[in-house]
């Protein structure tokens, strides 16, 4: 019992104990490689193609902060791939296995306690997706009807606070993913579907019928998506900020937006036509690295 | 990496504490758990007892086969698919059935799936008996439901007992793809709360000990009829004192 007991003890302290490389340009300039977190399917903030292969915006953004990271230690690196999800990526992060996390995590003060962020470089807004028919306009109308989120979001949560704040009741359905909630409003379970803009702007152009549903009514809320690194490591988030604000400042930031967000992209060549929204050009013209926190109390 | 306790006492947003809506979690786990381990344990022995019924009859045939197609439908569909068969699709064939709350689907499709298990292990444990047990209950004169009252399930339950427990601990388990249908059980809590609070470590590790302290509890509970019930000398060895 005492060795099964210890044993116990020893797998609980093993975050604590594990290696926490912090100096980021030290250990790829003596390895030779980066570890590049991504994510299977962000919108086109990061997703893939199958193979292997991970591109957008968030990823392109990354693979320049690399370019710069081998200009200054005068090193070609290997990039090395690793698919996180919203579950694990945090603590990949922390633990050194992710060296920089190119996906599509919500800047906020819980995170900063662990990780550290790049500049923002977008900001999402959280919106309201219906059918065109359901005479929903806004969060007004939702008050009694069954509204569609996706377990493991933040929208769940607003929906919570908002619910309290205002006395109002929505009938929540979770979906296990965005598909999943997505075919909860196809299929008349829910009268609408809360989530961030671009994630619904995605369903929306792949759905069957894509005029049947729009987006309505007010943002939500806005979250500034960043970059994430590890944390107490100066050098690095100073490369990637300087990186990313030579982007913006040569307008290269806002050609790859469009290349992403305007233009047809892989696989299947759709268009998502959603053009930088005014919060995310603020957080280009002033690059900043605030938490979510920072942004509700506007 | 340190372990941090302290949000478990944050308000979550709507007036309770995240310690709160994990035990709300909990019961609803356990809720589920246990509707459909009542739906699994009255189907899974109707369709058992069913299939091993004399075929000497055309009814009986009759009742046989039924049950065969009901086992193999159960038992040869992944879990998730049946409880997404439950939910989107039996409501596009029958639109009454969108009305029904999702605690009632999840409920019946994990106790089919578990009926059909159940229902295997009772025919084993009946076809396990020796054949004279049935044929010495008729010789007495009892009807077929007699000798099934009287003689083999009493003898099949003792025999099943072992197996019974582990489904049993498995339905608390397999409970978990309720989140699936917007059940807020405990798999749902753990993956909504790891992003509120970014304390992924700890949220599944209090959930993961919540679940083994439930399906050990069952166990326990199980384990302790299982000796109540023995009959002393008889087929099951006495497996509490380490056999015979």
């Amino acid at each position: 019992m005492n060795k099964f007991r210890a044993g116990l003890l020893a797998a609980l302290c093993m975050g604590g104990a594990g290696a926490q490389t912090t100096d980021t340009i030290a250990k790829a300039k003596s390895s030779g490689e980066i570890t590049m977190g991504v994510r299977d399917a962000s919108g086109a903030l990061s997703y893939t193609l199958g193979d292997g292969q991970f591109v957008g915006f968030h990823v392109d953004i990354c693979h320049r902060i690399i370019a710069q990271l081998e200009k200054q230690i005068g090193k070609k690196l290997t990039i090395k791939y690793l698919s996180v999800t919203s579950q694990n990526r945090v603590p990949l992060t922390q633990n050194g296995t992710v060296d920089i996390e190119c996906g599509s995590t919500t800047n906020n003060e819980a995170r900063q306690k662990q990780v550290a962020f790049a500049f923002t470089t977008y900001v999402e807004e959280v919106r309201i997706a219906t059918k065109v028919n359901s005479g929903v306009l806004g969060i007004a109308q939702l008050n009694g009807r069954n509204v569609a989120t996706t377990t493991g979001t933040t929208s769940v949560q607003w929906l919570r606070k908002h619910e309290r704040a205002t006395g109002m009741d929505f009938k929540e359905v979770f979906g296990k993913d965005h598909a999943d909630s997505f075919l909860l409003m196809e299929s008349g379970r829910a009268d609408a579907f809360v989530m961030d803009y671009q994630i619904l702007a995605g369903l929306i152009a792949s759905a069957k019928a894509p005029a049947d549903y729009k987006v309505v009514g007010e943002v939500l809320s806005v979250e500034p998506i960043a970059i994430m690194l590890r944390k107490d490591d100066p050098a690095f988030k100073k490369l990637a900020d300087d990186t990313i604000a030579s982007m913006a400042k040569s307008g290269e930031l806002a050609k790859t937006y469009d290349k992403w967000f305007m233009q047809a992209i892989p696989p299947k060549n759709i268009k998502l036509n959603l053009p930088a929204s005014e919060s995310t050009k603020n957080a280009w013209a002033h690059l900043n690295d605030k938490p979510v926190e920072a942004y509700a109390k506007k | 990496m340190l372990l941090d306790w302290r949000f478990f006492l944050d308000d979550d947003g709507s007036g309770r504490t995240y310690l709160e809506w994990l035990l709300a979690a909990w019961g609803w786990t356990f809720s589920v758990a246990f509707c459909a381990w009542l739906v699994a344990l009255v189907l899974g022995g109707a369709m058992g007892i069913l299939r091993t019924l004399p075929p000497d009859k055309r009814i009986n045939r009759g009742l046989i086969h039924l049950s065969c197609y009901g086992v193999e439908l159960f038992r040869n569909i992944p879990l998730l698919v049946q409880i997404f068969m439950w939910y989107f699709v039996l409501p596009k064939i029958f639109p009454a059935m969108q009305a029904l709350p999702s605690f009632l689907l999840v409920v019946l499709g994990l106790g089919c799936f578990t009926a059909a298990r159940m229902a295997e292990m009772l025919r084993a444990g009946i076809q396990a008996l020796p054949r004279g047990q049935r044929d010495a209950a008729l010789a007495l004169g009892f009807s077929t439901w007699q000798s099934y009252r009287y003689v083999l399930l009493p003898l099949a339950l003792r025999t099943v007992w072992p197996p019974l427990t582990s489904e049993t601990m498995n339905v608390l388990k397999n409970s978990s793809v309720a989140f699936a249908v917007s059940i807020a059980e405990l798999t749902m809590y753990a993956m909504q709360v790891q992003e509120e609070t970014s304390r992924g470590m700890e949220v599944y590790l209090v959930v993961t000990a919540l679940y083994t302290v439930t399906a050990f509890s069952v166990n326990r509970v199980m384990a302790y009829f299982e000796k109540k019930i023995q009959i002393p000398g008889f087929a099951v060895p006495d497996s509490a004192n380490g056999g015979p």
